[in-house]
């Protein structure tokens, strides 16, 4: 039924319009399998619509989708057999134990008893339950919650998992250590679909998409939308100048001529710049001003800054075309 | 392949744990409904004794404390004070004190002793219509009697036509077995209304009911297995409240009891759907609280529980004829009271469990539509 260069999702030129607002307008996007394929976005860009149409909650106004090889237009129902689903709020039931709220979502799933007792096992040894399985979920840390949660999604073993915001609101140590079951749970060949807000859990998925405003303006792996023409335009470098004074440094480099873009970063700054402003010459302006830098070196830019860029020029483009529009 | 209960089970499974888990809940959702008997059926008599009387009693006489002694023999009146004249007469009535007033005349005695007619002033509050038309039958009926008997006692004439009304049931016109009966159907809406709306309710504040449509449970199954578990409880709440009003409140079962048992089932359907279509529009548990007060109201004023039926304008028995307490009602006093069996009531029953899944399969509707355009 499926065949191997299947893709886990594919969605092509995505629509949905509630009214006369258009949600998500026409994305398209290939998962593979085995990938963690992460969705990133701000808040309101359609994030979660995307992902009530891909799992059949809502109806696409146009384009099409499959999710495993199942049309979501026509068969939703299949689609939630095979998939998983964690939302942001874990959605547990706090006045259940652990090992009710597991067996509650095996039941809902129809797995029969000797096989949910068999999955229960594998789950709560994979997910490290094991010392709270009485425990009711009310009393387990958000961590442990989210471990439970992500049980629940997996129990009837889907290829597939959704995951909506899986880290917000988590303590970094058990953002790691969700992250490194994710990565555990990859090599056994599922597919994980995550939306998030922290740069830092982007870079580590295997391809990224970044949605703006209901478009799609990125997609590809870190690596090849770091490399991406838009976010490296030929005669520039990015430079990461530290210094002690990092305010009064940065209102100084925006002054010198060939600096692009400046912004803060943590005790340094980041920073775009012509190739004819060559670091010794960086460094020289500078000091001029009195200022002490403690080190300049080249940098590559981070998934943050191709998305501040793209999302510029995605802007641009926008306020271009709706002046062309007016003169139309 | 496609099976509308999918998840039943596993929903049914899950809410009895809810329900152990949150025993306090339970327990005070079974509780209040006994309490509220113990108010209405100990602390309420429609029946009007005793009321609160000023006489004035100018004449003094024999005769007039005969007629006295005839008011208060009654069971009606009780003589609460004597004044002295017109005014303190009044002033008993304006101040609260009295509900009716008696005042004898001076030649009260002179008259009935002339053969003349002789007048007696009874002057009535109208502030509470029950008591004052109890009052008006009452004095009206002594006073004919008085006649009559006045008349009949100089003559060997008998009454002609002589009225023996028997009550067929309740012969006692016992509150508590009138009251009773019809409470129950409004203490068993409340209890199980608002424990499914609550329930679903709570799911969508927590947000595990997003979290159940991307299985594959269908909307019937959910709510099925949310209503079985309530259906439960409220059969319990039934069985205690049927327990007390035989043994507490002594009202006599002239019917079967397994049979209302039995058709209460159908009622207990209807008011748990209803619980589960407010839940379906509700947002959150206080906003449930009120849509669950709304469907209350119209249960106890229109379905006869307090206010005969029969004596409402037309459009209000019209609407009364959609408030499912107005046939669990009919069933309750028509088993416990006139000994009403099967044949008398199967329609009501019907008219029920109708209701009943029309309310449930719009309430999946809504659920599913929620779903699908939320």
């Amino acid at each position: 039924m499926t065949t191997f260069d299947q893709p886990a999702i594919q969605a092509q030129h995505l629509v949905r319009r509630f009214g006369t607002f258009t949600a998500v307008n026409d994305v398209s996007f290939r998962v593979e399998k085995g990938e963690i394929f992460g969705f990133l976005g701000p808040n309101g860009s359609g994030k979660t619509t995307v992902i009530k149409m891909l799992t059949g909650l809502l109806p696409l106004t146009a384009g099409e989708a499959t999710v495993q090889g199942i049309d979501v237009r026509t068969d939703a129902e299949s689609v939630r057999e095979n998939i998983g689903y964690m939302s942001q709020n874990f959605s547990l039931y706090t006045d259940l134990t652990v090992t009710e709220n597991l067996k509650f979502y095996g039941r809902i799933y129809g797995l029969p008893e000797d096989r949910l007792r068999q999955r229960l096992d594998e789950i709560v040894q994979l997910n490290g339950l094991g010392p709270y399985l009485n425990r009711l979920a009310a009393q387990l840390s958000g961590g442990w919650k989210q471990r439970l949660a992500l049980g629940c999604a997996m129990l009837h073993e889907p290829k597939l998992i959704f995951l909506d915001e899986p880290t917000a609101g988590i303590d970094p140590v058990a953002r790691r250590q969700l992250w490194d079951l994710l990565f555990e749970l990859s090599a056994h060949g599922i597919t994980f679909f995550v939306t998030t807000h922290y740069m830092d859990e982007a870079e580590r998925c295997s391809h990224v998409a970044y949605i703006y405003f209901g478009k799609v303006i990125a997609d590809g792996t870190p690596d090849a939308l770091r490399e991406l023409p838009e976010v490296n335009p030929p005669g520039t470098y990015r430079v990461e100048i530290s210094a002690p004074h990092v305010t009064s440094a940065l209102r100084v480099a925006r002054t010198i001529p060939g600096v692009r873009g400046a912004t803060i970063f943590g005790q340094s700054i980041h920073a775009q710049i012509d190739d004819d402003l060559g670091l010794e010459h960086l460094r020289a302006q500078l000091k001029e001003h009195n200022l002490v830098v403690a080190e300049i070196r080249p940098l590559a830019p981070s998934l943050e800054d191709v998305f501040v860029e793209l999302t510029y020029r995605h802007q641009a483009m926008q306020e271009n075309g709706a002046k062309e529009g007016t003169h139309a | 392949m496609l099976n509308p209960f999918r998840g039943f089970g596993a929903v049914f499974y899950k809410e009895t744990l809810h329900v152990r888990r949150d025993f306090a809940t339970l327990f005070f959702s079974l509780i209040i409904p006994i309490l509220q008997m113990f108010l209405l059926g100990f602390g309420i008599d429609t029946n009007i004794r005793q009321i609160n009387t000023a006489v004035y009693n100018a004449d003094g006489r024999r005769e007039s404390r005969e007629l006295l002694d005839r008011l208060r023999n009654s069971d009606t009146f009780h003589i609460y004070r004597f004044v002295n004249n017109d005014k303190d007469l009044n002033d008993a009535i304006i101040s609260g004190k009295c509900r009716v007033g008696i005042k004898i005349p001076v030649d009260y005695s002179d008259k009935l002793l002339h053969g003349m007619s002789a007048q007696v002033l009874v002057l009535i509050d109208g502030s509470d219509s029950s008591v004052a038309g109890q009052a008006i039958n009452v004095t009206t009926a002594i006073g004919l009697d008085e006649s009559l008997r006045r008349v009949l006692s100089s003559s060997d004439a008998a009454f002609a036509v002589e009225m023996r009304p028997k009550i067929l049931f309740n012969p006692d016109s016992r509150s508590p077995n009138f009251f009773l009966p019809g409470l129950t159907a409004v203490l068993l809406l409340n209890v199980t209304t608002f424990l499914t709306a609550f329930s679903i309710v709570r799911e969508k504040e927590r947000g595990t009911l997003e979290q159940l449509f991307v299985t594959p449970v269908r909307p019937m199954g959910l709510l099925l297995g949310k209503l079985l578990p309530y259906l439960g409880i409220g059969f319990f709440e039934l069985c205690m409240i049927v327990f007390a009003m035989r043994f507490i409140f002594s009202v006599p079962i002239h019917g079967s009891v397994i049979l209302l048992a039995f058709l209460s089932l159908p009622y207990i359907f209807v008011s748990l759907s209803l619980g589960i279509l407010i839940s379906s529009k509700a947002t959150s548990q206080a906003h449930a609280m009120q849509l669950a007060f709304l469907t209350i109201l119209p249960s106890i004023f229109f379905s006869g529980y307090i206010f005969p039926r029969e004596t409402m304008p037309k459009i209000f028995y019209f609407i009364s004829y959609f408030v499912p307490a107005t046939y669990f009602i009919n069933i309750t006093r028509g088993i416990i009271l006139r000994g009403a069996g099967w044949t008398h009531l199967w329609i009501d029953a019907l008219a029920l469990f109708l209701m009943g899944s029309l309310l449930l399969v719009i309430a999946a509707r809504r659920f599913h539509n929620k779903v699908i355009t939320a």
